[in-house]
């Protein structure tokens, strides 16, 4: 229980120091009046628009007046969309957690399976198409992958939408793009971890006191060998919560990703803001879920 | 990250090749287009995006409307106007037209949309489309008095554009938020349906005026879809899922034209790149930039023909005044600067820098056609530090301290008049480099003359002394390619924006 509270109190604290330091860089990088006013405004185009968006006041009121506001759930209201930004984000980060879900879903459910194939018979046929798959994942920059998909399946044989978020047939690529990218490192890790413990002295043990080698592999080696996975599958969902941008672009998906992308670009504060304080919250969720589940896992990890 | 994108496009397209389009389309009288930006609200007032334009055009109407072929203003909402006195204009409105929601157009609704964008402090992003208004007031139910801050003879040329009129009554219970999600207009297509920046979904208005300048709207429903990456778009034209695209890079549009799959038409638009120099010394009283034949030296080094030929492609032309050759007032007869590097050489050398110089150098966009210049300057000696900033970012610069030479363009918001361009950039501003008071003087005369004939002669003196004195260098003007469905019949124009009210199907 002490360690969920500790836990929690640090995370709230790393929320707020995110949000205090992103709103400060944002407002030092560029003067978002000028952003706002667009190509061919004047000096007292851009005046007005800086008292009429209060940019004119002292940089910790300005925070102050966000904080306060975020508090009670108000994020105030994009200056190019003219809509509040929780009602903004909240329809395109549906698109980007559908893709996250699915895209580490992907990625887990064939990097483990050949991680512990591979290292089951290490150097056999299967490490062999496990190793040159993984590679493959790493060296393909996932612009190039996602067209290379979409020349095959929308316009060969035009099974799937090359864009567009209308059915499910659009997510298809996008998961085997976003999936694929983080794929290589998660089996890897598998295949090292468990290499190291099927060799360790208690798989030895249990093979000698005749458990099923499907008894040993999962629940002796794996649920060992899979603790850094869990960390590091914790941390790729943040990526991929927070920096799909690519994908959601070739796609055409309009992700959060994206918009967090295009918002930097055009200096739209409220919605940069907003995005980067939910970003940095799955970050945290997903770090804290991933400690309480290695917790699960591993006893001896709760008294930390 | 476009760039890196298109790296890819030609394994893309030489794997299209192969395949057949899909019928898309006509069969169901929809045109499916793509947009590359995303347009974040449809309220013309509240966006400053060239996506913007374009549906302000389709979904509303303005008072008058300039032929794009003749340039002709005719009627539109209103049908008859006059000059009261040089800042007063009456204005007779059409009877009988009706918005989308059933409202009737009346005085009421010029009135009100006038006078709420005119009140600055409701926050009208583009200010300069409307700043030029005072007030409006209305003589009878269809009869409006526009009053003006001062005297503006291009007025004719904003009324006709950028400033569309709302339904007062609905545009006051929902403002720009309401208009962007659900707009209301008198124009040729109606919007069914909103996602914002993500798609748009317009249907034919069968209630739109019948004697409407722009003409009967014939394609049944426009589907309009943000596409960011080009090479996505060019596989939704093959997958059937896209009927017309625009804005397409020069080589992509030379890939997919030798595939004769689709229509690939090429226009000029009204954008024009140049170099700006801090002639008037914001960076350092002595800096090589205020020497009149630095500036010529570089109007020299740059081979602007060969930019045109090799990179621009399509219908750019080389431009040698400081404005877009179809706007009002502006004239190609000012002193020239031929491609000469060694003339160039010259004029740097009696300029006291025999050696050349290095310079920091600038650049927002087009980055390509930036490093060609720089090959150009490095040529003759110049020795150019290049930094590409964002837009906002770059001007912010140039506001508060200058830069020594960046490479600009300029899109004049297709307002067909040198007012939009020269007197922008030449009136003592915060992005007038040169600061030059006789400039100025001949621009503000031109600018609030009434007669036509006084106001060429003023910008002409003013760009012959622009150029005289090299300013800037006036390097090209921009194209877009249009590539599109062979079932369209549709021909672009000048002004860069595609009225989609008057494509048709084959």
């Amino acid at each position: 229980m002490v360690f969920t509270l500790k836990r929690l109190g640090l995370a709230l604290l790393v929320a707020l120091a995110v949000s205090m330091l992103s709103f400060t860089l944002l407002h030092l990088s560029g003067d978002p009046a000028s952003a706002i006013a667009g190509e061919g405004a004047t000096d007292v185009d851009i005046a007005a628009i800086r008292a009429y968006y209060g940019f004119d006041r002292p940089l910790i009121v300005q925070y102050a007046d966000w904080l306060f506001k975020a508090l009670r759930g108000d994020f105030g209201e994009s200056y190019y969309f003219q809509l509040p930004v929780a009602q903004l984000i909240g329809d395109r980060l549906s698109i980007t957690m559908t893709l996250g879900v699915c895209g580490i879903s992907f990625a887990l459910l064939t990097a483990v399976p050949l991680g512990v194939a591979a290292a089951v018979r290490p150097n056999s046929l299967i490490d062999r198409v496990a190793l040159f798959i993984s590679v493959m994942g790493q060296a393909m920059p996932s612009f190039w992958f996602g067209l290379v998909l979409v020349v095959i399946f929308s316009i060969k044989f035009q099974l799937l939408p090359p864009s567009g978020t209308k059915s499910w047939e659009n997510f298809i690529m996008p998961t085997v793009v976003l999936g694929y990218y983080a794929m290589p490192a998660i089996m890897r890790l598998t295949r090292a971890g468990m290499l190291d413990v099927l060799s360790a002295d208690y798989v030895r043990t249990a093979r000698a006191k005749g458990a099923g080698e499907m008894r040993v592999m999962f629940k002796h080696a794996l649920r060992n060998a899979i603790i850094p996975v869990v960390s590091l599958s914790a941390v790729q969902m943040g990526f991929m919560l927070g920096g799909s941008i690519v994908v959601e672009s070739i796609f055409a998906l309009h992700g959060a990703g994206y918009l967090a992308w295009e918002s930097i670009g055009r200096n739209d504060l409220p919605t940069v803001q907003a995005l980067i304080l939910i970003f940095s919250l799955f970050y945290i969720v997903f770090t804290f879920l991933s400690d309480l589940l290695n917790a699960w896992l591993d006893p001896r990890m709760r008294v930390g | 990250m476009k760039t890196v994108l298109t790296g890819a496009s030609l394994f893309a397209l030489t794997m299209l090749a192969a395949a057949t389009p899909a019928l898309a389309g006509k069969s169901d009288d929809t045109l499916n287009i793509a947009f590359t930006k995303e347009l974040e609200n449809i309220d013309g007032y509240f966006n400053s995006a060239r996506e913007g334009v374009i549906m302000q055009r389709t979904v509303w109407d303005s008072l008058l409307y300039r032929d794009p072929e003749t340039g002709e203003y005719k009627g539109n909402l209103a049908t008859d106007w006059k000059w009261v006195d040089d800042v007063t204009l009456d204005f007779t409105l059409r009877q009988g037209v009706k918005f989308h929601n059933g409202a009737d157009f009346t005085a009421d609704d010029v009135v009100y949309t006038v006078n709420w964008v005119a009140d600055p402090s409701h926050g009208v992003k583009t200010q300069r489309n409307v700043n030029w208004m005072k007030s409006a007031e209305k003589l009878g139910p269809y009869k409006v008095r526009l009053h003006l801050k001062a005297p503006f003879p291009a007025a004719f040329e904003y009324l006709s554009g950028p400033v569309p009129i709302y339904p007062h009554k609905y545009y006051a219970e929902v403002g720009p938020s309401g208009m962007g999600q659900h707009p209301v207009g008198t124009g040729p297509y109606k919007v069914v349906s909103v996602d914002p920046g993500k798609h748009f979904v317009l249907e034919k208005f069968d209630g739109y005026f019948k004697d409407s300048p722009k003409g009967q709207p014939k394609i049944g429903h426009l589907d309009i879809r943000t596409i960011p990456d080009v090479n996505t778009q060019a596989a939704e034209l093959f997958s059937g899922g896209l009927d017309w695209i625009w804005q397409v890079p020069a080589d992509q549009a030379e890939s997919l034209k030798a595939l004769d799959q689709f229509t690939v038409a090429n226009e000029s638009t009204m954008r024009i790149g140049y170099l700006d120099m801090d002639a008037a010394g914001q960076t350092g009283k002595d800096n090589p930039m205020t020497k009149l034949k630095v500036r010529q030296a570089i109007n020299y080094a740059i081979d602007r023909e060969a930019l045109v030929k090799v990179m621009l492609k399509g219908k750019s032309k080389v431009v040698n005044a400081a404005c877009f050759p179809s706007q009002f007032g502006c004239t190609d007869d000012v002193t020239k600067y031929p491609y000469d590097p060694a003339k160039a050489k010259e004029l740097l050398a009696e300029a006291g820098y025999p050696d050349g110089f290095s310079v920091d150098f600038y650049a927002y966009r087009d980055r390509e056609y930036a490093e060609a210049i720089m090959g150009y300057l490095n040529a003759v000696g110049i020795n150019t530090n290049f930094k590409f900033l964002q837009y906002s970012a770059l001007r912010e610069l140039r506001m508060s301290q200058g830069v020594p030479m960046s490479f600009q363009t300029w899109g004049s918001y297709s307002i067909n008049d040198v007012s939009a361009i020269t007197s922008e950039f030449f009136k003592l501003g915060s992005l007038d480099s040169a600061h030059d008071e006789q400039v100025k003087e001949w621009l503000d005369t031109a600018d609030s003359s009434i007669d036509p004939e006084k106001r060429k002669e003023y910008y002409k003196k003013a760009l012959q002394r622009i150029a005289d004195e090299a300013y800037w260098a006036p390097l090209f003007s921009y194209n877009s390619n249009y590539v599109f469905t062979r079932d369209l019949e549709f021909t672009p124009t000048t002004d860069a924006i595609p009225r989609f009210f008057q494509m048709s199907w084959k």
